[in-house]
């Protein structure tokens, strides 16, 4: 039985403090598990189970209900194209079509080498910026099919640790929804949504 | 437009900072309330405003307010799961001007009693959720959030909680439901959330649209807002435009325009001089408007009206070279996906629906298919009017049949000729 590293059972102390009731703390505590493991594992939601005082199989009927807790480890970097109907308009068919073949991955699936997923998704809420596409969760608006490749490779031969929109979206992106305002210099760990508390979140040195 | 409310702030690139909120007058207001200590007159001035909610329902919100159960504890949920296509103004306001919804968070709460608040933002949005969370923490240094609020006595704790990729999480039983730890499925109503929401305790949901104007219409009164806008529409909101058109954003607007105004003059007309073929006015689940309503109003009554809805404000056009049933099809495959799966004529119909459409996109459509979607679309929403009839728990499965009436309704012998393999065309 493996348990969490000492670090993680910090986080996952100080996130359960967050909340009134520990079983709130079951969405936040698999994001945790997926950084621990890069997946929720079994093991992972029996921890989970221990934290908030669920049952296990409370906790996989939860994480089995949310789209972006993944059962089985994806890549190192995540990619999701919207294929929403702003974004279906301004051809996100074509985008996708043209990540696939720069990673080689289909839709749902992960290569080879765990370098790339590859999924499609419902509405991230970029619509003035259609064609949009989040890397591990950090937005990219005014995709390009050739866009989209270029950004490919480039991950390919650069391989950030860091992910950050700011940074994908000046290289890569075009039409934006909005004025973005001053820059951001957090960015994502992993394919889990980049935020300070859940441990998930980095900064680039200035 | 001289009008703006929300999004005056956001010219300056730092809009989401502390200092840049204080030095334009932030969190005085909550400074005031908090020592005039008469609670329930905030909630008489949201009243008086004629605010009505911006998540898509557009109930009154200080109606709702007063609804509020009497035990305590008891809390302030901020729906900040905005995944409606076509929807991305909870976005900007998270992100550019974060105070302005915290300290509507921190005016709502002592108004309604509130203790702990709750944030519930979808986890798609990241960086949204950042900034909001780094707002939360300077406003906490600052004395306007935590124990002792400005000295008040008040005490007000503030979590944000990140969704995980499911839309339904935005109906605001199944976002408690979610917050709770538990599979985001809508609960039967009664009881409503005012009454037994979170834990089972009185509980008011708002929409981040909804919230971040309280600071507005607490400083400057009731009547200001309410001297905004139409009866019934009163205020500004925020128009998401999206799709065909050529300056796609978010616009802030006093209502009352028509939508030729709103496509042509705010948006600058279709992508290429196109010819406008359709739109969406209210988000995906809404039913479609066609150019012969471009003369209409623009206000919740007169949506309404028109047998759809502003809902969130999200307008997607569609010009001439649009594929209409294609266009359905993508917004079927994202109810069919995002169905929880708790009503069987939701679960069941969205997907069969998906399935029809694809056949007639794909050439395989039968002649029997029109009626065939129509008959799925009444089992869900008997009648196919809108607002709809429902005979599921939530107004998912209803919205799914949005797409399906509008292009039978405006768009028959397009599909039509399709179904015939264009020999009809």
């Amino acid at each position: 039985m493996s348990r969490w590293s000492a670090e993680t059972q910090d986080r996952a102390r100080a996130i359960v403090a967050r909340y009134p009731q520990r079983r709130s703390a079951a969405m936040p505590l698999l994001y945790l598990a997926m950084l621990e493991e890069g997946y929720v594992s079994d093991e992972g939601m029996r921890q989970v189970a221990e934290w908030t005082g669920l049952t296990p199989a409370q906790v996989q009927a939860v994480a089995s209900f949310y789209t972006m807790f993944k059962r089985r480890p994806p890549g190192r970097y995540l990619i999701s194209v919207c294929a929403s109907i702003s974004c279906h308009l301004l051809n996100a068919a074509e985008v996708l079509a043209a990540i696939e073949e720069e990673t080689g991955v289909a839709v749902g699936e992960t290569g080879d080498d765990d370098l790339f997923s590859v999924e499609r998704v419902e509405c991230i809420g970029a619509c003035g910026g259609a064609v949009a596409l989040q890397v591990n969760y950090e937005l990219v608006e005014g995709m390009s099919p050739d866009r989209a490749r270029e950004m490919c490779r480039w991950l390919r031969q650069e391989r950030p640790d860091l992910i950050r929109s700011d940074v994908l979206q000046e290289r890569f992106g075009g039409q934006r929804s909005f004025e973005w305002g001053a820059e951001e210099r957090e960015g994502a760990v992993a394919p889990v949504p980049a935020f300070g508390p859940y441990g998930s979140a980095a900064e680039e040195p200035a | 437009m001289s009008d703006r409310i929300l999004t005056v702030r956001m010219e300056a690139l730092d809009s989401h900072t502390l200092q840049r909120y204080e030095a334009a007058g932030g969190y005085e207001t909550l400074r005031r309330v908090l020592s005039d200590g008469m609670p329930a007159g905030i909630i008489d001035e949201i009243k008086t405003a004629g605010l009505r909610g911006r998540g898509g329902a557009g109930f009154p919100t200080g109606v709702k307010w007063g609804f509020l159960a009497e035990a305590t504890p008891r809390y302030l949920v901020v729906n900040a799961d905005e995944s409606e296509p076509g929807s991305f103004k909870d976005r900007q306001l998270l992100e550019r001007d974060p105070h302005q919804l915290v300290e509507g968070i921190a005016i709502a709460a002592y108004a309604l009693g509130v203790h702990h608040a709750f944030v519930y933002v979808r986890g798609e949005y990241a960086r949204p959720a950042r900034r909001l969370q780094r707002a939360l923490d300077e406003a906490r240094d600052a004395g306007y959030l935590g124990e002792d609020v400005l000295g008040s006595g008040f005490d007000l704790d503030v979590t944000v909680h990140l969704g995980a990729g499911a839309y339904i999480c935005g109906e605001e039983t199944a976002l408690l439901n979610s917050l709770e730890g538990r599979r985001g499925e809508p609960r039967l109503r009664p009881p409503y959330p005012a009454v037994e929401g979170l834990y089972a305790r009185p509980t008011i949901v708002n929409n981040v649209e909804t919230i971040s104007s309280i600071p507005w219409i607490v400083r400057n009164g009731g009547s200001a807002y309410s001297a905004i806008g139409p009866e019934g529409s009163r205020g500004t909101r925020i128009f998401s435009l999206s799709g065909h058109v050529k300056r796609p954003g978010n616009y802030e607007l006093a209502m009352g325009f028509t939508w030729r105004h709103l496509i042509y003059e705010v948006g600058g007309g279709i992508k290429q001089d196109r010819a406008l073929k359709a739109w969406i006015p209210g988000g995906a689940s809404a039913p479609w408007l066609v150019p012969e309503h471009l003369d209409e109003p623009v206000t919740i009554d007169d949506a309404d009206r028109l047998g759809t809805m502003l809902g969130s404000g999200s307008v997607v056009v569609m010009d001439d070279t649009t594929n209409v049933v294609a266009a359905a099809l993508s917004i079927m495959r994202f109810f069919a996906h995002e169905s929880c799966g708790e009503c069987t004529p939701c679960r069941e119909g969205t997907g069969w629906m998906e399935r029809i459409l694809e056949r007639i996109l794909g050439g395989a459509g039968r002649p029997a298919d029109l009626d065939l979607l129509a008959d799925i679309g009444d089992n869900i929403s008997p009648g196919l009017a809108w607002p709809p009839a429902m005979t599921t728990i939530c107004p998912l499965g209803p919205s799914a049949v949005s797409p399906v009436v509008s292009i039978l309704r405006y768009f028959r012998s397009e599909v039509e000729a399709m179904v015939h393999g264009g020999d009809r065309a």
